[in-house]
Order: structure tokens, then C-alpha cells, then sequence
């Protein structure tokens, strides 16, 4: 008897489609890469300025350094403004998070019920917080009463979303049960939904915690307040030094906000 | 005087299957009626509509006077404190203990803040322990539902429905989940209980065997309509032909004297309390 022969599996198996795809991916990277050879699809890319900028980067690399932290006052006000802003958010978010979350939850809710807050979800989710932060900006003015409203309304959105899926991905049979008790819905929400709910909404929110410190920074460059907005000043002042300064601060603070967070998610489990 | 009549139950599921088709039933004296028939016979969508977990399409449901199928909200969920339920798949909520699950039988019962902070009175708290004791499940009080086993589970929900002091007992598939010693051990159980409360029991079952050994009455549906109704010893295999269709049931038909059948039962609490 002949030994049987066997070949692992293509993750193509037509060649034809193995070569055009291998040509597209080629394709595409030379035309790209070459400035007017193709409107729409090739990048305006200026290989002369490109050249230009590397120099001015080692440029500015080197008044980088040594960081100037003379500046204290300036650095620790934007870092209290960040770091309220993101306390807040996450608060407030949370708060506002669980109306959000249940009427966006299908098994809860009737359908008019569950289009508005899928809506509400829908429009706040399409926007990046830097966008929302504009208009606040717009609204009140320069200062963290934007950043903190920005990030509210993202915080709310995120961990409403979370709630929401996690909600609808609850087994029916102990919704089910409580209701055949004769229990009214809040009750039902007290009894059935909350406990479910409440480890993986205290997650969530504790990651948004830690995922607002790191947002604050760049709400900031929009004028919405927090240290992102001092950053964005000592840019436009050419000081390079109190920027690494600054920068060097942001990475230290989202680096204890992502300690902390794991941390008390660790528990949490 | 205990009621319930269900007539000309149907139930149209939206997309068109038809898992009721004019119903009658009438229980009227507090038995076990085990109700039988193959998958999509229509007897999930029975008990779920006798408490209107299932929306019935149209005919009457009748408890105790109460016309459950014409209440409002409010008087629904009054008629449901009225119905305990117990499941196949036991739906306790998993992260709540043992006691917090028996408790919520009486949550028709307290008010909003009361549920919240499982603010329960001493003497629904008293009788939660003594349900606990009934079905062997001293010294759990504070064990979370998720740390249970199956059978284990089944006896909370069991207690959970006898907490409502229902009028009747709603009981879908008890035993599917479970190996066939818990089975029984958990319709012994069951069939006590309902007995020494004189609380009816309608008991959707598969497995004949179990619900000939168990049944005071038995109810068979086919297609949506009453097939059979009769006892254990009328369940012939004309009958079973007639509810599931074409099938050798030689072997499984029990068909004991009805003395050793009532022995088998007695020797099995004893053996139960002795264990317990």
C-alpha cells in the first residue's frame, strides 16, 4: 500500500487569488510611496521636506534635554487639573453611565425605550473626545469645566455601552425567575440585574478611571484644561526643555493611574 | 377550594409556530400532574402562560376565581406570588447566597427598600430556614448559589418556589439537567413537599419513567392539544403512540403494583432522611 499523501491546508487555496493578492499588497506600496502617480490612491509626499524634518527633530531633541522643572507651580497646577478633571469624569460618568446602560439594554426595556438610549449612545460614541471637547470648549470657554464635561460625557458613554452588552448578555432564566415571584422591576433590577452587574461595572469603570487620566492629557491641547494644555503652550513657546519636563510628568502619572487600576482590578476578580 | 382551569388555551408564536392549540385543563384537587409529550408538544409554553412569563394568544386561564389572562400589570404580579416556579436550568441568581435566593420568594411581598437591603421579617426569615432545613440544605445559608452543585441548585429553587406559599406550583423540566439519582432524589422531594403542603403541581417532564413513578395524575400533549389524561397504569403504548408517535415502549413502561410502587417511594424518603 502507497503512503497516503496529505498537504497542511492554504489559507488561500486558489492561486490565482494568492498572486493578485501578493500584487495588490506590492502594488500598493510602491504607488503609494511615489508622489502623482495615481490621483487619490498615491500620498503627497514631499521626500525633500521629509529629509528637512529629521534634522529639525534632532533639533529639537537636543533642547529637549536637559528637562526643566524650574517651572513647578505651572507643572503641578495642570497635573491637579487633570488629575480632578479625570476624578470627576469618572465619577459623574458612572453615575450617569447606569440610566444610560439599562435603557440601552433590549431585555430590559421596551423598544422606544431602547432606541433612545441606543441613540444617545450612538451620537456620543461617533465623536472622539477631542471633537467634543471643541464644542465645550466653544461653549464655556478655555479652562477644565470643558475637559471635565468632555470627559463625562465620554466616560458615560463607555461604561454605558459596557453595561448595556453585559446586561443583554445575562442569562434570561434568573431575569425570568424574579419576575415569576411577582416582583415589580425595580426590584427586579435591585435583585437579579445589580448583583450580576455590579463586579464587571466597577472593572470597567476603574479602567475608565485610569483611561480618563491619560485623556486628560490631550483634551488639553484643545484648551480644555489639565496639563495637556500647559503642554500645548510650552510647544507653541518653542520650550522644549519644559515640555520633555512635562511629558516625563504625564508618563509618571498614567503610569501610576495603570498601576492603580490593575490593582484594584486584580481584586475586584 | 383550590382551582385552576385553563380552556382553549392557544399560543401563536410571533414567525407563525403554533405551541398551543385550544388547551383544556382543569386541576382541582391538590395533586402532582406530570405533563408529557415530545419537544415543541407545547409544554413550556403551558406553564409559562399560566403565569404569563408567555403571553397567551387567546382562551381563558382561570385561578381560583382569578382570571389571570385579563390582569393588569399590577394584578398580574400579584397572581404570580400567587404561582411558584421552579426551572430546569434552577436560575438562581449566581452571585447572591443561598438565603438572599430562598428570600426572593417573598420579594411580591416587601416593598422596594425592603428587597434592597434584604430587609426581610423575622418571621419570613424563620420559615426561609425551615424550607432550607426541608430540603436538605442546613448550613448553606451563606453559600453562594454559583458554589453549588446541581442538585443542590434544584433544592434552592425548590425552596425559593415553596417560600411564595404558592397556590400552585409551576415546574418546568426539574430533572433535565440533572443525573438520574439527583432525578430522583429531587421528584421524591418534590412530590413531599407538594403532598404535605396540599399545593398542586403541574410537572413538565421527558422522561416517562420518572413521571409514571412520580405522577398522581398524568396529562400528555400532542401538537398543542390534551393527547391523554389519565393515571400511570392508563399510560399504555397506544397512548405513548398516540403522544410521541411510532415507538417500541416495551422497556419503557414500568408498570409495578400499585403497592410496591407506593413501598419504592416510602423506602426512598427513608433512605433520604437517613442520608439527610
Amino acid at each position: 500500500m502507497t503512503a497516503q499523501q496529505w498537504r497542511p491546508p492554504r489559507f488561500i487555496e486558489s492561486p490565482f487569488a494568492r498572486f493578485a493578492l501578493t500584487s495588490v499588497v506590492v502594488g500598493y506600496l510602491v504607488v503609494s510611496l511615489t508622489p502623482g502617480l495615481v490621483p487619490l490612491v498615491s500620498l503627497e509626499i514631499d521626500w525633500g521636506r521629509t529629509g528637512e524634518g529629521l534634522s529639525r527633530a534632532a533639533d529639537m531633541f537636543a533642547r529637549m534635554v536637559p528637562p526643566d522643572f524650574s517651572r513647578l507651580e505651572l507643572l503641578y497646577k495642570g497635573l491637579r487639573e487633570s488629575v480632578q478633571m479625570a476624578l470627576a469624569a469618572s465619577f459623574f460618568g458612572m453615575l450617569l453611565a447606569i440610566p444610560l446602560g439599562l435603557m440601552s439594554a433590549r431585555n430590559l426595556v421596551p423598544l422606544p425605550v431602547y432606541l433612545l438610549g441606543r441613540s444617545l449612545l450612538g451620537v456620543t460614541r461617533t465623536f472622539h473626545e477631542v471633537i467634543i471637547a471643541i464644542f465645550f470648549v466653544k461653549i464655556f470657554g478655555f479652562g477644565p469645566l470643558a475637559g471635565v464635561l468632555t470627559l463625562i460625557v465620554a466616560s458615560m458613554s463607555f461604561i454605558g455601552k459596557m453595561l448595556a452588552e453585559d446586561i443583554e448578555n445575562m442569562p434570561p432564566g434568573q431575569l425570568e425567575a424574579i419576575k415569576a415571584t411577582g416582583a415589580s422591576f425595580p426590584k427586579l433590577l435591585v435583585y437579579a440585574v445589580q448583583p450580576q452587574m455590579l463586579p464587571r461595572y466597577l472593572g470597567v469603570s476603574i479602567y475608565r478611571l485610569d483611561a480618563n487620566i491619560r485623556h486628560s492629557t490631550v483634551v488639553g491641547i484643545v484648551g480644555a484644561g489639565g496639563i495637556g494644555q500647559v503642554l500645548a503652550a510650552s510647544f507653541s513657546r518653542y520650550d522644549y526643555d519644559f515640555s520633555l519636563a512635562i511629558l516625563l510628568t504625564i508618563v509618571t502619572l498614567v503610569f501610576v493611574g495603570e498601576f492603580f487600576s490593575n490593582w484594584v482590578r486584580g481584586r475586584l476578580r | 377550594m383550590l382551582m385552576l382551569s385553563v380552556s382553549k388555551l392557544v399560543k401563536t408564536y410571533p414567525g407563525g409556530v403554533r405551541a398551543l392549540n385550544g388547551l383544556d385543563l382543569t386541576v382541582d384537587t391538590p395533586q402532582v400532574v406530570t405533563v408529557i409529550g415530545s419537544s415543541g408538544a407545547g409544554k413550556s409554553t403551558l406553564i409559562r402562560c399560566i403565569n404569563r412569563l408567555v403571553e397567551p394568544t387567546s382562551g381563558r386561564i382561570v385561578l381560583n376565581d382569578l382570571d389571570v389572562t385579563a390582569l393588569s400589570r399590577r394584578g398580574l404580579r400579584r397572581a404570580r406570588r400567587r404561582m411558584g416556579m421552579i426551572f430546569q436550568e434552577y436560575n438562581l441568581v449566581e452571585r447572591l447566597t443561598v438565603m438572599e435566593n430562598t428570600l426572593s420568594g417573598r420579594l411580591g411581598y416587601v416593598n422596594f427598600w425592603q428587597a434592597y437591603r434584604r430587609k426581610y421579617s423575622p418571621p419570613d426569615i424563620a420559615r426561609a430556614f425551615e424550607l432550607l432545613h426541608r430540603v436538605g440544605l442546613d448550613g448553606y445559608e451563606y453559600t453562594r448559589a454559583d458554589a453549588l452543585s446541581g442538585g443542590q441548585r434544584q433544592r434552592v429553587g425548590i425552596a425559593r418556589a415553596l417560600m411564595q406559599q404558592p397556590d400552585l406550583l409551576l415546574v418546568d423540566e426539574p430533572t433535565a439537567s440533572l443525573d438520574p439519582k439527583t432525578a430522583r432524589q429531587i421528584m421524591r422531594l418534590l412530590c413531599k413537599l407538594a403532598h404535605e403542603n396540599g399545593t398542586p403541581a403541574l410537572i413538565n417532564i421527558h422522561d416517562v419513567g420518572l413521571a409514571q413513578e412520580f405522577a398522581d395524575r398524568i396529562v400528555g400533549l400532542a401538537d398543542g392539544v390534551n393527547a391523554f389524561d389519565g393515571t400511570a397504569d392508563e399510560l399504555t403504548p397506544e397512548v405513548l403512540n398516540a403522544i410521541y408517535g411510532e415507538e417500541d415502549w416495551s422497556k419503557t413502561i414500568n408498570r409495578p403494583t400499585a403497592d410496591s410502587n407506593k413501598k419504592m417511594q416510602r423506602d426512598g424518603l427513608e433512605r433520604e432522611s437517613a442520608a439527610g
